[in-house]
């Protein structure tokens, strides 16, 4: 490992950032905010770029100490900074994509009165994040992992006024809060056990350890907890109810956290653990089912809603089910593949929504657009990229990793025909209400109410949208396409969405990861094949085309269906969705889960705490107990004030009187 | 002819006891001073008492150093009821009562 003194510098700019803004902010002007939020997070990615340009020949990891933090015994943990490749594709990631959404949000929040605020908070993420992903052990990566959640809090209440965004980021912290005590718990077990949080050390003492097949076992047990961990970041079954809440949010909050970066990092803490994970199947095979499941349960949530950024919310669950189940076969060079062209077109599909939205006039339901491309152009090309990508039409970048993923789900010796299956069919229903979004949106009548810039908005970004309106005077009555501000991260990543998964043509970034996922070495094999290995081989190739006809097969089967319904036969889901019935509410009622969960969890703790904890411990034992302290002192003061008359003679007869008790009591016990 | 302690001790309390009774009893300002002067009288005289029966000279000195503290007293004391008479017009203890609740 070679030391990186520069390592350090990559979080803390942000931070500075933040800090500057968020104290001068208030009476600084909106200029200066924005060149202080973008110009710390730019140095931040450029920075970033330098040390990646230094890294790419380079396998020995990068490591840099900056200070002692804990030292009890033999334990140590401090704040000290690790890159190898997996960090440095997530750090670019996040850099990149975080940047752009920066400059994206310049042109969104601008006339929000709490532009500062937004900015300050934004860059405080980003110092969490590339904490969470520059860590060099576990306690400083949860660190992170806490700090991108309080910033996730802080950014979902942006507009705390509104009751419904207050309340989605208190689900949202609290929800995360179940996952971070499996961490917590984790983490436990692995300084019992490995006497370590340090990265290094925990795997070079797990490496020689036998794999636990029977399925249970201490690595078992952490790998479960730290899933546990995943699933309430990275939003998986059971815990992702908080994801299509946070919606509430900002919409470059949508883009940024809760699709491209935090909830990803769930991802990344399993792929960073896969030491742990592949030596415990059973675990293994619990993140890949956990993850299968979401995929298809969310997708099919997705069909059913009419809100633009649901939609996305619902499918951006089902991606991250995808990223889980490319981990859970160990092929965790694959979901990392896909987290990073996730971020890429699923961050653009955020920003385009954004962009469609605040054409509209603050508008989020699907039903009442329509007809869009012909007003906001740029915005409908980059968001019908970001569409067959994520739909895994070639040559875009999801086709590429989504791909990979099914491929390894089935050939991994972790994999099973069953990972495959299901993926297939997610792929298809992900095609058909992406594709169904994108018809809605942008095809057909413009069905909406003309667009005035009134208070009578109701979505969640109405406030920043009319405040907008006012600034461009767009008093028309028709969409509108948005400012270059916001258009131009949309190209850039609709190009980078466009060509993101060429790099792993070739397996390229298979290969580049592969140093940091050993059990991948057998991308490079270079010694001769024999013949009966090379026909092997060939038949693999041709299994492997075959798979990738259907999965793409599935994607235009999505279009092709989502184009009968929502394009040419508009009359058709009405009426397929009334004869479905109950099936149907359920599904558009996200099969009654929060209500579920409402009844299971939320409402006996509510009763129980106000029952036995509130009424019970706080007012019968705490409060009782000082309120009676109080009373009883009173009441002796009550009786005893009586002596303090002010008559100065009896004062004088009090003490003449003491002073005789005290004789007498002295000649009566002859004390001399 | 000797005349014992305890005639002494007995005088020393009972001029004691008429400086309690009287600051007790009275209400004239000046009154209430002199009987303080009077239970301070009374435990001198139980000081040289004692010093005379013993035969040692500190409760002599005790003496002296209580008519010292009682006549600095009684300078300020003084000073003090003038002060009072001044400003209220009466040495009743009773309507001196600006303090009192």
């Amino acid at each position: 490992m070679t030391q990186n003194p520069y390592l350090w510098l990559i979080p803390v700019l942000p931070l500075a950032g933040a800090a500057i803004n968020g104290a001068f902010g208030r009476r600084s002007s909106k200029k200066a905010i924005t060149t202080i939020a973008l110009a710390f997070c730019g140095a931040a990615f450029l920075l970033a770029l330098k040390i990646a340009l230094g890294f790419s020949s380079a396998a020995a990891p990068y490591y840099f100490d900056l200070a002692p933090w804990i030292r009890a015994g033999n334990f140590q943990a401090d704040f000290s900074f690790y890159l190898d490749q997996l960090s440095l594709v997530m750090l670019l990631v996040v850099t990149g994509v975080g940047f752009l959404i920066h400059i994206y949000s310049v042109g969104y929040m601008l006339d929000d009165d709490g532009y500062y605020r937004f900015m300050s908070y934004l860059n405080l993420f980003m110092f969490f994040m590339l904490t969470l992903v520059l860590a060099k052990n576990y306690l400083l990566m949860f660190i992170g992992w806490e700090g991108v959640g309080l910033a996730s809090y802080l950014l979902i209440g942006f507009w705390f006024t509104k009751d419904s965004a207050a309340a989605a980021g208190k689900k949202a912290f609290i929800v995360n809060r179940i996952g971070d005590f499996g961490f917590l718990i984790a983490l436990f077990l692995i300084i019992q056990h490995f006497g370590s949080l340090d990265f290094t050390r925990v795997f070079a003492a797990v490496q020689p350890l036998q794999p636990e097949l029977a399925g249970t076992g201490l690595l078992t047990s952490i790998g479960l907890l730290l899933m546990v961990g995943a699933a309430g970041k990275s939003a998986q079954i059971p815990l992702y109810v908080w994801l299509p809440d946070a919606m509430e949010g900002p919409t470059p909050v949508s883009a940024l956290i809760h699709a491209a970066t935090m909830v990803t990092a769930g991802v990344y803490m399993v792929a960073r653990s896969h030491v742990i994970f592949t030596h415990a199947p059973g675990a293994l095979t619990v993140v890949a089912v956990i993850g299968t499941l979401t995929a298809l349960f969310a997708a099919t949530i997705g069909i059913a809603q009419t809100d633009i950024k649901k939609v996305l919310a619902y499918s951006t669950v089902s991606q991250l089910g995808y990223m889980f189940m490319a981990c859970g076969v160990a092929a965790f060079s694959a979901g990392i593949f896909h987290l990073m062209t996730h971020a890429f077109f699923k961050g653009l599909l955020f920003l385009a929504a954004g962009s469609v939205i605040h054409g509209v006039g603050g508008e989020q339901d699907m039903r009442k657009m329509g007809g869009l491309r012909h007003y906001m152009p740029w915005t409908f090309w980059t968001m019908t990229i970001a569409t067959f990508a994520i739909a895994g039409i070639p040559p875009l970048a999801g086709f590429f990793s989504k791909d990979e993923i099914l491929w390894m789900a089935y050939i991994s010796p972790h994999g099973s025909w069953a990972f495959w299956s299901i993926g297939v069919v997610t792929a298809f229903i992900t095609s058909f209400y992406m594709f169904r979004l994108w018809f809605m949106t942008f095809f057909g009548e413009y069905r909406g109410r003309p667009v005035i810039h009134d208070v009578t908005h109701q979505s969640a970004d109405a406030q920043a949208m009319h405040a907008k309106g006012d600034q461009h005077g767009h008093g028309h009555g028709e969409p509108h396409e948005s400012p270059w501000v916001m258009l131009g991260p949309l190209v850039i990543l609709a190009v980078l969405s466009f060509v993101g998964g060429w790099v792993n043509i070739h397996h390229r970034f298979d290969v580049f990861l592969s140093p940091v996922f050993s059990t991948h070495a057998a991308f490079s094999q270079l010694k001769a094949l024999t013949t009966q290995e090379v026909a092997q081989i060939e038949a693999r190739d041709r299994l492997e085309l075959a798979f990738t006809v259907i999965s793409v097969a599935a994607g235009f089967l999505g279009l092709l269906l989502a184009w009968l319904l929502y394009h040419k036969r508009r009359d058709l889901p009405g009426k397929i969705a009334a004869n479905l019935g109950d099936f149907y509410r359920a599904v558009a009622n996200k099969y009654y889960v929060d209500e579920l969960y409402a009844a299971l969890f939320v409402k006996p703790l509510l009763e129980g705490s106000t029952a036995i904890l509130w009424k019970g411990v706080d007012q019968g034992v705490i409060d009782a107990s000082v309120n009676n302290a109080a009373f009883s002192a009173r009441h002796v003061s009550e009786n005893v004030r009586h002596m303090q008359s002010g008559n100065l003679r009896s004062y004088a007869g009090w003490v003449a009187a003491g002073g005789a008790v005290l004789i007498a009591y002295m000649v009566w016990m002859g004390v001399r | 002819m000797m005349i014992p302690l305890s005639c002494y001790l007995i005088l020393s309390g009972i001029l004691f006891t008429c400086g309690v009774l009287g600051f007790l009893i009275k209400r004239n300002i000046i009154t209430i001073f002199m009987s303080i002067e009077l239970m301070l009288n009374g435990v001198n005289l139980s000081f040289v008492a004692f010093a005379a029966q013993w035969h040692a000279l500190s409760g002599q000195i005790f003496v002296f150093f209580v008519m010292v503290v009682a006549a600095a007293e009684a300078a300020v004391g003084l000073a003090i009821i003038i002060a009072v008479y001044r400003t209220r017009e009466t040495l009743n203890v009773d309507q001196v009562n600006l303090l009192k609740l």
